[in-house]
């Protein structure tokens, strides 16, 4: 790459302490005050020393050097929730930087060679973009598995008493975990109910009806009486209007209401205390 | 009168049943539908996108809202599929029958919930199901 770029630019590096200054005063107006320019000069100082080498010397070990720098920010600027067009301002003001002082100069001779440099940075400006945009996947990937563990608790809520608050949209994949987890919780706790709270379900259609039906007479075969509670009234009329049955399955309007009917049916009497 | 029309959704996957949920809840609030019309409209988009996902093989939704000749505010969303489209029209429209595993609620459930319903099909040549919330 460096002996397309040119003698000119390289020369034009040389004045280090100029268009590095000028690249970082960029930079840190480009992520309004998230970074310190102190934190900018560090970083880009080290970038700057590293693409003078590979354009320079044609340093090989340089040029390796740049790309993975590179790639460390771009990873911690994806994971500091950056945006796009922020992290690449980082690689693509040091075009505008060097522009500047040939502008100054006016020759034509270094513009010609601006126009391979300018291919340059954008070449790495592409490869952080490439890793920003890989990281964000895995963050979005790994918060979709954490989601799928947090949103599926079984508690326990009495002796013999489980309660399985859902929230977001019952598919699949989470009646799987939920039917599982509470099956499970079933026999390590020998409960005799199992309150399955919907508060947080959004909309209930046919296919979250199917899969609360599912959950429940698995439950059932194994002993356990469930109740669903959090039937709000829209979702109640909506029930009607589709035609779902859900039989004999006792359903409450609120969790306290499904607690209350669990702990009568199990015989557990609640005394108001004297001092309450 | 029409709100400018919406970029169709696609439909190629469970997470764009979410999706097109999501649509029509905002435009449902939008327009002003009651908490229940909103919670019918989005039940109602959602049997019917689950339907074009698994009996349609993906299309898309067109989520609009809509002024009657009385000024009245609505939604309505339209949803096609280049499936293989429904033999017979009364079977798919009976309570409780279904070609595939579901409650075979679905269709049925939609038409009561929603103040319009109109299925365009043909064996071959896909279908298309409209439907039409209107705020009281």
């Amino acid at each position: 790459m460096s002996g397309a770029v040119g003698t000119r630019i390289s020369e034009i590096l040389e004045d280090r302490e100029a268009v590095l200054g000028r690249w970082v005063e960029l930079v840190t107006e480009g992520v309004r005050g998230r970074i310190t320019e102190r934190e900018v000069r560090t970083e880009l100082g080290e970038l700057y020393g590293l693409v003078q080498r590979e354009l320079a010397d044609g340093d090989e070990s340089a040029a390796g050097e740049l790309r993975a720098a590179l790639q460390e920010i771009s990873r911690s600027r994806a994971r500091q929730g950056f945006s796009p067009s922020e992290t690449a301002v980082s690689v693509f003001a040091l075009k505008q930087a060097v522009h500047e002082r040939i502008g100054a100069a006016g020759e034509e001779t270094a513009y010609a060679q601006f126009i391979a440099f300018s291919g340059y940075v954008d070449e790495l400006g592409l490869m952080t973009f490439e890793t920003y945009s890989a990281t964000r996947e895995q963050v979005i990937a790994d918060q979709a598995e954490q989601l799928l563990e947090l949103a599926t608790p079984v508690v326990k809520l009495w002796d013999g008493i489980l309660g399985v608050p859902l929230v977001g949209t019952l598919d699949s994949a989470r009646t799987q975990v939920v039917m599982e987890t509470l099956l499970q919780m079933l026999v390590d706790t020998g409960s005799q109910f199992a309150v399955i709270d919907i508060t947080g379900v959004p909309a209930v259609d046919t296919e979250v009806a199917q899969h609360l039906l599912k959950t429940v007479m698995a439950a059932r075969l194994m002993g356990t009486e469930c109740v669903i509670s959090g039937i709000r009234p829209q979702i109640a009329q909506t029930i009607v209007t589709l035609g779902i049955e859900f039989g004999d399955i006792v359903t409450k309007a609120s969790l306290a209401d499904a607690l209350a009917y669990a702990l009568a049916a199990s015989g557990v009497r609640l005394v108001e205390g004297a001092g309450a | 009168m029409t709100a400018p029309p919406q970029e169709p959704v696609p439909i190629t996957s469970g997470d764009d049943v979410v999706r097109v949920r999501q649509a029509v809840r905002t435009a449902a609030a939008a327009a002003g539908l009651s908490l229940v019309d909103q919670t019918k409209i989005v039940t109602a988009a959602s049997e019917l996108a689950r339907n074009t996902l698994v009996y349609g093989g993906g299309g898309h939704a067109r989520v609009e809202r809509v002024t009657d000749a009385r000024g009245r505010a609505g939604v309505r969303i339209a949803f096609g599929d280049d499936g293989p489209g429904i033999p017979d029209i009364d079977l798919a429209l009976t309570e409780g029958w279904t070609s595939g595993s579901g409650l075979g609620l679905g269709l049925t459930g939609a038409r009561r919930l929603t103040d319009e319903f109109h299925l365009d099909t043909e064996v071959g040549g896909g279908t298309t199901v409209t439907v039409t919330k209107w705020a009281r």
